[in-house]
């Protein structure tokens, strides 16, 4: 990268927060995504929409690329550059500008880190769902770009659901508002739902107003033990049958349990095919009633153990511990590659078990965990990167996963997003009239192809 | 350096929120999982010992709040410092750390007569007269700011008046060896009396040998290995001369070191079997906390407490420091916002890097403020003497002491 288009970008951030030297590069060149890296040309980081504006302008007149980046925890490659070009890093945009009591939104910065918000919002009694198992260190931004799910996602929907409006930093340095604090609106395209899940292809979000709901009353945490696989996706199945929607409802199997245990000891069982975490939550009368269904419909389906958090530590310990499935699983062995495959509920049981008998043929080690509830599993395959054949045979098999996944009507990530790891399977999803019209998208919103090139198509 | 032990870092960022450096600068370079990824890159080849790669190295507390955080089971800070270790093996130390941490720190006889002006230049008053003429001014910055963090010391370290067997309070329990550590006895002797005297209350005959030499944690940041093996040998053999149940020490730094011998000596048996003995103070009192209870008496006090690195993130102790203050009658405890965090003192790191050191400090400050408590409680030397001063400061001051004195104020009261 030429020094005089630095010295450009550092009038603009200032010096300390351009970062030019082999070291800051080195660190910018990764993200969660297991085997992918490269080197960008350089990282900066503004301050503000004005800077941000100002680094699109001066970029977009040079041709130069800019990829944009919240905490770079996501899992499909989408905060790497590829071509050497420019990071735009938003972590110092971390303020929360405004939580507005009396129309129930908040707006940040979007550096703002998601369970900061959560801090800040339930200390007045209000409630903002979306929580990404990274929710500790991903930014909202990152969240609004991936349109990240949660937890939570079963009962109150994913970040999509919560995106009133959002200020936009286009390619060329023009700055969009769209939406507000309007609950109706219905002026032409709904360019923020458009740009929610855009992967930092069609704008850099500097700010975003979210919807907030009351906090719930009360909640109950409850962990079910099921010898039998079959039997625990069955369960699934039927609490939604049986018109319970619980807040969570996740799945853990075999081979994750034991990863689990041995990080978070949290006295998860040993002996068992799979276990489910369900929480409901609401008016407490409610609560009471639905906790006392999916005991029922637990107990006929063979449960062997059902254990109802007595403390809201308790309940947080047992919450902690699927959060952390993914990171425990990496303690097995060092290169998790982890997928996002989502299937309509109703297949929960075949696809875990095609993902065990893939597995077995290609001699893999795949643990799976997932928001059952919604259909979205993460199979998460345990290899090691210096092992070729090894690596091989993982892609193999999620090539055959994801074949099955789109026949019996699934889709090739539920939250992760497509960014580089999926590009190739994107096509078979959308279809020839799908990619077109994406690609004319983008062309409207970026005419140059200056942002996060190579992501998505 | 296991290279193993650096791939297993999947990248997935659980660390970035509970590192001091990160929180203050938003810089992947200062993160544990971009020091992972540096010290990776240098075994790659693909990165050079540039000065700024030392820097950003050099920026790590080496508090492992990471390895507190990390699922994976990576310890992004052992691993930095392990790594700058192994740099200095190839290129030995300075006529200066060979001054330093092989002829002065091993001997307690030459360190405690290292320091004895400094008591001399307290007592005479000199030290009132250089503070108030602004004279520290005019010391390299490094000095001036190490004087600047003494508190008032001693007459005389507890190595040199303790008795080296103090007997049981009553029916005898059984025998603790008191592991010293170099800075408690030479500036918080009464806090190391104190736990001396909790122990002797609770029916421990406690045992001092007076040879008892510096654990070596000075020799690990000095990433001087043979110097820590040496100590770690000599005080193995000390300590397991005399017939005891359990070695209990009150220094957080000195607990770590003393529990690693083991790891140190490559698994050495008898420095495997002396480690298993280490016992930090709470720990031993938790364990007893019915018997403790009885002899504490009312405090009416508004108290906090700072979990020290040493103690919580290298030796896993949290909830029995809380257990022990909560014993007390009358108490108001109240938590401290991340109170796991580093203090910034970090051995020496408060003299070599005072500018990320004060950021860090002045979180802290602002977190203990947030509680409203008059006390501040730790039990790490290097926290006190970087809490004590800035707290003192503070508006309104806020007083910091090691937990033993804490419990011995309500034992007294
Ligand atoms: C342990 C772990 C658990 C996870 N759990 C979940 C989960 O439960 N649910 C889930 O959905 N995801 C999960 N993820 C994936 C990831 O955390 C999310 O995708 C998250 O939203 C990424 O946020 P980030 O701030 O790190 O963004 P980054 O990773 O930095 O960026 C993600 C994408 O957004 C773009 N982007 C970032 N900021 C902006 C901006 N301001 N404007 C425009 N584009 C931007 C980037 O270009 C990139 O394409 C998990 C990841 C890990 C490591
Ligand atoms: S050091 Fe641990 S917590 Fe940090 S990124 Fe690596 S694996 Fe994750
Ligand atoms: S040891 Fe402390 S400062 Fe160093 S990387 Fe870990 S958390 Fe950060």
């Amino acid at each position: 990268m030429e020094n005089s288009f630095i010295k450009a970008l550092a009038e603009i951030v200032g010096a300390e927060y351009t970062l030019s030297d082999p070291e800051s590069l080195a660190c910018y060149g990764y993200d969660s995504t297991p085997e992918l890296q490269s080197r960008p040309g350089v990282v900066v980081l503004p301050k503000c929409t004005e800077e941000i504006a100002r680094v699109m302008a001066l970029c977009d007149g040079s041709g130069i690329r800019v990829t944009p980046r919240g905490s770079g925890t996501n899992l499909s490659g989408g905060s790497i550059s590829f071509d050497a070009g420019v990071v735009l890093q938003t972590s110092r945009m971390n303020r929360i500008l405004e939580i507005d009591e009396e129309n129930l939104t908040a707006t940040v910065e979007t550096g703002v880190i998601t369970s900061a918000l959560h801090r800040e919002v339930e200390a007045k009694g209000l409630f903002y769902p979306p929580d990404p198992g990274s929710m500790n260190i991903s930014t909202m931004g990152g969240n609004v770009a991936e349109n990240s799910g949660g937890l939570r996602g079963l009962k109150y929907g994913v970040t999509d659901d919560y995106v009133m409006g959002l200020k936009t930093v286009l390619a060329n340095g023009d700055i969009l508002k769209t939406g507000g604090k309007m609950v109706k609106d219905v002026a032409g395209y709904n360019l923020n739902q458009l740009l929610v899940s855009s992967e930092g292809t069609l704008g850099v979000f500097s700010e975003v107003t979210v919807k907030l709901i009351p906090k719930p009353q009360t909640k109950k945490t409850m962990l079910v033990h099921f010898p039998q696989l079959e039997q625990a996706a069955l369960t699934v199945s039927h609490i939604i049958a049986a018109r319970i929607i619980p807040a969570t409802l996740e799945f853990l199997d075999r081979t994750t349990i034991k990863c689990v245990e041995d990080y978070a000891k949290v006295g998860l069982p040993l002996d068992v095919d799979a276990v489910l975490l369900i929480e409901v939550d609401g008016h407490p009368a409610q609560v009471e009633e639905d906790a006392a269904g999916i005991r029922e419909i637990c107990e006929r389906h063979h449960c062997s153990f059902f254990q109802t958090a007595a403390s809201p530590e308790e309940a947080l310990k047992l919450a902690t511990a699927r959060r952390v499935a993914l990171s425990a699983l990496a303690r097995v062995r060092p290169t998790t590659i982890l997928e996002d495959a989502t299937v309509p509920r109703s297949c929960i049981a075949p696809m875990v078990k095609l993902i065990q008998d893939t597995a077995k043929k290609y001699d893999l080690l795949i643990g799976t965990f997932g928001h059952a509830g919604d259909g979205n599993l993460h199979p998460t395959c345990l290899t090691d990167e210096r092992n070729p054949d090894e690596i091989k045979r993982a892609h193999q098999a999620f090539g055959e996963i994801f074949e099955a996944t789109i026949a019996i009507g699934g889709t090739i990530t539920g939250e992760h997003g497509v960014g580089v790891a999926k590009k190739k399977y994107l096509p078979k999803l959308v279809g020839e009239s799908g990619l077109r019209v994406m690609r004319g998208i983008k062309g409207a919103f970026d005419p140059r192809g200056t942002l996060n090139p190579g992501k998505i198509f | 350096m296991d290279y193993v032990k650096l791939i297993n870092c999947m990248r997935c960022g659980m660390c970035l929120p509970h590192c001091p450096t990160y929180k203050e600068t938003f810089l992947e370079t200062a993160s544990p999982r971009g020091r992972v990824a540096l010290v990776r890159k240098f075994q790659d080849g693909e990165l050079v010992e540039s000065e700024k790669f030392l820097e950003y190295v050099s920026l790590c507390l080496d508090c492992q709040a990471c390895a507190s955080a990390c699922p994976c089971g990576v310890n992004a800070g052992e691993l930095v410092a392990e790594f700058r270790c192994e740099r200095k093996n190839e290129k030995g130390l300075s006529l200066m750390e060979d001054m330093v941490l092989r002829k002065l720190v091993p001997h307690p006889d030459r360190l405690e007569a290292a320091t004895a002006p400094l008591r001399l230049y307290q007592k005479t008053g000199l030290q009132k007269v250089v503070r108030s003429l602004g004279l520290l001014k005019m010391f390299p910055e490094a000095l001036g700011r190490m004087e600047g963090l003494l508190p008032k010391l001693p007459d005389a370290p507890l190595r040199q008046t303790i008795k080296e067997v103090t007997p049981a309070v009553g029916k005898e329990k059984g025998t603790a060896g008191f592991f010293l550590g170099c800075v408690m006895s030479l500036i918080f002797s009464e806090a190391s009396l104190a736990t001396v005297t909790l122990l002797s209350a609770l029916g421990y005959k406690v045992v001092t040998p007076k040879d008892q030499k510096c654990c070596g944690a000075p020799n690990m940041l000095g990433h001087d290995m043979e110097g820590l093996k040496d100590a770690a040998r000599f005080n193995t053999d000390l300590f397991e001369s005399h017939d005891l149940d359990f070695v209990v020490t009150d220094c957080g730094g000195c607990g770590a070191e003393l529990k690693k011998y083991g790891h140190h000596l490559d698994g050495e048996e008898g420095a495997t079997t002396f480690s298993a003995k280490v016992r930090d103070i709470s720990e031993v009192l938790a364990g007893e906390a019915g018997a403790l209870k009885e002899l504490l008496k009312p405090l009416p006090l508004k108290v906090t407490y700072h979990d020290a690195c040493h103690i919580a993130h290298c030796q896993g102790i949290r909830s029995q420091p809380r257990t022990l203050i909560n014993l007390i009658p009358g108490i108001d405890f109240r938590e401290l916002p991340e109170a796991d965090a580093c203090c910034g003192s970090a051995g020496t790191y408060n003299i070599e890097k005072p500018e990320m050191s004060d950021r860090v400090l002045s979180r802290k400050v602002l977190n203990v403020q947030k509680t409203g408590a008059d006390y501040l409680v730790t039990s790490n030397p290097g926290c006190l003497l970087q809490l004590k001063k800035a707290l003192s400061e503070a508006t309104p001051p806020v007083k910091v002491i090691h937990l033993t004195e804490l419990l011995q104020m309500s034992m007294n009261a």
